[in-house]
């Protein structure tokens, strides 16, 4: 029997914050779970008037396509401080940047590092997904000992290419930031940890307490050389056993 | 245990299969057919059995799900 759903109530439906425009992103990939969270949090917050969103290079790059708020695209690296400018001249706005780990945590160690030390009242989205996914599946400063990249064909050895950066680790021993969580997509008990973590990284901005970091552990299936399945299974069997979830800082 | 359905929109849908990983009432499987971008898209196989929990669309990359559940007293 077919069933009407006029007769239903709406339980999940696209959050109003996001574009109608479809994603750029391969099959499977987290960074579509990450947006949609972030436009959910925006509907649930109320902010969509008021919040811009920064924009990196990389997978993410037409990250303000998808978002019906004002967002900029931003260098390499510079996110941390393009959304520190655009929140003091502007203190009533809502900002945040969506970075990658190449991104964050490499070419923009300075200006993450430091934006965070001073405690800038900004919300930063780091992903995770311990490789370069749009230039090529490179080396990135996340990716985990004896992983094969195009630039580590042999997988990654410690001696010559070090060990994984704990980025979240780092900024957790500054004295100002509010919240820094690790979280992870990879079943929807985890999708559910995430948006709450999200929602209040976003909150405390909002209620002027300070900058909030969500580190959130991503796939790369077509890098990696996985089915999107297979990708939540490596997140969650062996990703987490190198960078473990959970809150490391939270002053809220 | 409530009556759910799903509506998915062909188009966005990837055939990831990430929302048939995710379906705790094995209500989706592939198609078979493909969308314009060539994707062979997800579908409800065993539409009876949804309960209307939004697993699928809470797991959906592309955010081509959107669920509704019976109303109560309906």
């Amino acid at each position: 029997m077919p069933v009407d759903v006029a007769r239903m109530t709406k339980v999940f439906e696209r959050p109003k914050s996001l574009t109608e425009a479809r994603y750029t992103y391969c099959p499977g990939c987290h960074h579509g779970v990450i947006t949609r969270i972030i436009g959910q949090t925006i509907d649930e917050l109320g902010i969509a008037e008021r919040t811009v969103g920064i924009a990196p290079v990389g997978c993410s790059v037409f990250a303000y396509l998808w978002y019906r708020c004002d967002a900029v695209q931003v260098a390499h690296g510079r996110a941390s401080a393009v959304a520190t400018g655009i929140k003091r001249a502007r203190p009533d706005l809502v900002v945040f940047s969506y970075q990658g780990d190449g991104d964050f945590a490499s070419i923009g160690t300075a200006e993450s590092l430091h934006a965070a030390n001073r405690g800038e009242n900004i919300t930063v989205i780091f992903v995770n997904n311990q490789i370069y996914g749009m230039t090529g599946g490179e080396m990135a400063p996340t990716t985990l000992v004896h992983q094969k990249t195009t630039t580590t064909p042999d997988g990654r050895d410690p001696a010559t290419c070090g060990y994984p950066i704990r980025f979240s680790e780092i900024i957790a021993t500054l004295d100002a930031p509010v919240y820094v969580t690790r979280q992870a997509l990879y079943d929807t008990r985890r999708i559910q940890d995430c948006t709450k973590a999200v929602k209040k990284a976003f909150q405390n901005q909002v209620d002027g307490k300070g900058y909030s970091l969500v580190e959130i552990l991503s796939t790369c299936p077509t890098n990696w050389r996985m089915s999107p399945t297979q990708a939540n299974e490596h997140v969650a069997n062996v990703v987490t056993q190198v960078f473990p979830l959970g809150d490391l800082v939270d002053r809220g | 245990m409530p009556r759910g359905t799903i509506v998915i929109d062909a188009e966005r849908c990837k055939g990831c299969g990430l929302c048939i990983a995710a379906c705790p009432q094995r209500v989706l499987a592939f198609s078979g057919s493909l969308n314009a971008s060539g994707y062979d898209v997800a579908r409800m196989e065993n539409p009876e059995a949804c309960v209307g929990c939004a697993f699928c669309a809470l797991t959906c990359p592309d955010v081509a799900i959107t669920v509704y559940r019976e109303k109560k007293n309906a």
